[in-house]
């Protein structure tokens, strides 16, 4: 038996160090104007449609899309180096996170022609927001067990079911359902499909799920007979499980699994009772998982698909969220979400935020059993 | 990895496989060029570049090759080259002096040595010692030297090496090379030693688990143990991964590598001891004998992170970069690396 977890390293393309230069100017500049307030956990509780807007208006999102789509043109790479520097930042990127991170790749993937046309202009410049429902009530690490479910009707389906967790589903302009429409079969992976629903609909019911702090970003989104015409199915029918399992490696391996709590690095160093040995520990390893996230990025534009890769910068980088914040405890700091200092605040949002990074995305032991798998070991 | 370097990352590793507990790898491997590659031809080095160094140094710490290479390889050969010196056949090693240990005068053309440099790596297998002090580089013949015994806890000779008067010709005398230090450089060696035998303790453990049957079935078939085997995977994979990124840096003349090397430095040697407690756990009371082979790479893991600084002397070095005018760890590791 021989391991089989590699990183192959990569580089960032030399030329990306201007458009780095360009992010970190506009968000010096908009953090004087006010324009935004960092927060910990940026690009899940950080919702700004004005501040995604912004972003629009630079060529910053949709950034790989094709300009005849209304994007930038630009390169994953490129796409990379903004939302590393948005998330170090703590900037308020969650209203578009999905529509950028997700949608968007997956409309130039399986979209029709019509739908490419109809939502990526409106992804690329910010004004069009997009929520994605996979888990349900009795559906979470086991996304093959999804019940709700799609059933044909004259021109199109009628959605019936339950999805939970839906991130900005009270905000967004459409949501895209994993639902059932066949039998589940020995694989337990065939008979899935993914539909767009777009909002408001008469047939979709939003329930806010408060998290700890009070904040308001989950979502019940209850689909009772909600109509979805045949246009807007995403990909194939029956084809669900492939599609949406097919960008976990996105998902999983970039710099929003290890930057929630950068903001909170920063503070603490910028602190005159920093523990600079403490400091340098942390320092280092953030440069190892971002080189990680770097490998894997590269990797994907190069058209590999790196899962197990993918898994260990997410279990990796998600508990190296949790020693920032153990590190900024021991300034003996009280955590406040209240105060007006920004180390105090961001501190209090760490901590309360911090649960979920191990669990959305594949749990910690989920993705253990991932790369067990790689190993041979299951 | 292309196929010219997995074919010869497997050569390395049929020659380091072979000569376990036999004499005479060091002259196989040093008539193959392997021992100097990294170290440019016109030197009188193999040429090629730090991945291809990489590999070579990965593949013999995997095996726990008893030999000198590191030292070698990555510290004296390319100093010696640096510095305009020639570079002679056979082991060597390279030792910087803390202020103080050792004495160099002029005297007439030449230059006399007098002091004692402590846990020498190698010393008294080398044929010549490179030492580096007060902004020079000697060449020493080892043979000019007393040694006393000392070892690291794999039972690597570390020994303590004095130089009593000893004699050096204008030759065997160069300024100090610009790029990076010794210091910097060994760092990166045992950094790059260790994720050789991280991944030799992850090997031994994916194997043993699969065999090891209890309550009727593998070891390996337990979740607990599979959740012990991933964590291991992932932090092997990034300690070569930071290992390889950093020697590519150290090998760029247009970059500043202290910071790479430093990270990668902390990340691996905390790393040695996560990977070389979980083989232990997996292995259960066997692996704790001296009969195991798991001794040979956990017992490198712990000497080799404490050589050249541990990941707390690191995180101190980067942590002070931090501190220092207006950088930010961000920007720190964020600074491009080529």
């Amino acid at each position: 038996m021989k391991a089989t977890v590699f990183f192959e390293p990569g580089t960032l393309p030399p030329e990306t160090e201007r458009l780095r230069a360009e992010v970190r100017e506009f968000l010096a500049a908009e953090e004087a104007s006010g324009g935004f307030t960092p927060v910990a956990d940026s690009w899940v509780s950080g919702a700004d449609p004005v501040f995604s807007r912004k972003l629009g208006e630079r060529g910053w999102l949709g950034m790989a899309v094709p300009r005849k789509y209304g994007g930038a043109e630009r390169t994953a790479l490129e796409r990379f180096v903004v939302i590393e520097e948005l998330l170090a930042a703590g900037a308020p990127v969650a209203a578009h996170w999905i529509a950028d991170r997700q949608i968007a790749p997956a409309l130039l993937q399986h979209g029709t022609e019509a739908q490419k046309e109809r939502f990526l202009p409106g992804i690329a410049s910010g004004r069009t927001l997009f929520s994605i429902g996979l888990s349900e009530p009795d559906s979470g690490s086991d996304l093959a067990s999804v019940r709700t479910k799609a059933t044909r009707t004259e021109g199109g389906w009628l959605v019936e079911g339950t999805k939970i967790w839906t991130t900005g589903a009270h905000i967004a302009d459409a949501v895209v359902a994993l639902v059932r429409t066949g039998p589940a079969g020995e694989s337990r992976h065939e008979g899935l499909s993914q539909m767009i629903v777009t909002l408001p609909d008469d047939g979709v019911e939003i329930r806010p799920i408060r998290s700890l702090d009070g904040a308001h970003h989950f979502n019940e989104t209850v689909f009772t007979g909600a109509f979805v015409p045949e246009d807007m199915v995403l990909g194939t029918i029956g084809n669900g499980w492939q599609q949406v399992t097919g960008e976990l490696a996105y998902e999983r391996s970039g710099p929003e699994r290890f930057l929630s709590t950068a903001l909170l690095l920063r503070l603490l160093a910028a602190r005159d009772d920093a523990d600079s040995r403490v400091i340098g520990a942390l320092t280092a390893r953030l440069w190892t998982l971002r080189q990680a996230s770097i490998a894997v990025a590269v990797q994907l534009s190069e058209g590999a698909a790196p899962d197990t890769a993918a898994a260990v910068v997410k279990d990796l980088g998600t508990r190296f969220e949790r020693e920032v914040i153990d590190a900024a405890r021991a300034t003996g700091v009280r955590p406040d979400l209240a105060s007006i200092d920004p180390f105090t605040r961001v501190l209090a949002e760490s901590v309360v935020r911090a649960p979920g990074s191990t669990l959305r995305g594949g749990t910690n032991e989920i993705l253990r059993g991932i790369i067990a798998r790689a190993l041979g070991v299951r | 990895m292309n196929s010219d370097l997995h074919l010869l990352e497997n050569t390395a590793s049929d020659i380091f496989a072979g000569y376990r507990d036999r004499p005479g790898l060091w002259e196989e491997i040093e008539d193959t060029g392997l021992t100097l590659v990294g170290v440019p031809e016109k030197a009188g080095g193999s040429g090629g570049d730090s991945t291809e160094a990489v590999i070579i140094l990965r593949a013999a710490a995997y095996h726990c090759a008893e030999i000198p290479l590191a030292e070698t390889q990555w510290l004296a050969a390319p100093l010696l080259a640096a510095a305009g010196l020639p570079v002679p056949a056979g082991p060597l090693t390279a030792a910087e002096a803390a202020h103080d240990e050792v004495r160099l005068t002029a005297d007439g053309d030449g230059w006399v040595l007098d002091g004692t440099l402590p846990q020498v790596p190698w010393a008294r297998q080398a044929g010549r010692i490179v030492v580096v002090t007060d902004g020079r580089l000697c060449s020493v013949d080892a043979s000019h030297c007393t040694f006393e015994t000392h070892h690291n806890l794999a039972g690597e000779p570390r020994d303590d090496v004095t130089f009593d008067s000893v004699y050096l010709t204008a030759a065997d005398v160069a300024a100090l090379p610009e790029g990076p230090s010794l210091r910097l450089r060994a760092a990166l060696a045992r950094t790059v030693q260790l994720a050789g035998a991280a991944r030799r303790a992850l090997d031994h453990s994916l194997r043993y688990a699969g065999e090891r049957r209890q309550f009727g079935r593998p070891i390996a078939a337990f979740q607990a143990v599979q959740q012990y085997l991933a964590e291991m995977a992932g932090e092997v994979a990034l300690m070569d991964l930071g290992a390889q990124v950093a020697a590519a840096a150290l090998a760029d003349p247009r970059q500043d590598s202290e910071v790479a090397v430093a990270a990668a430095r902390v990340n691996a040697c905390r790393a040695a001891g996560v990977v070389a407690e979980l083989a232990h756990q997996i292995h259960g009371a066997i692996g704790t004998t001296h009969e195991h082979d798991l001794r040979r790479a956990t017992l490198r893991l712990w000497s080799w992170r404490e050589e050249y600084g541990n990941e707390h002397a690191w995180s101190t070095v980067l942590g002070r970069l931090t501190s220092a005018a207006s950088e930010d760890p961000w920007h720190l590791v964020t600074a491009p690396t080529t």
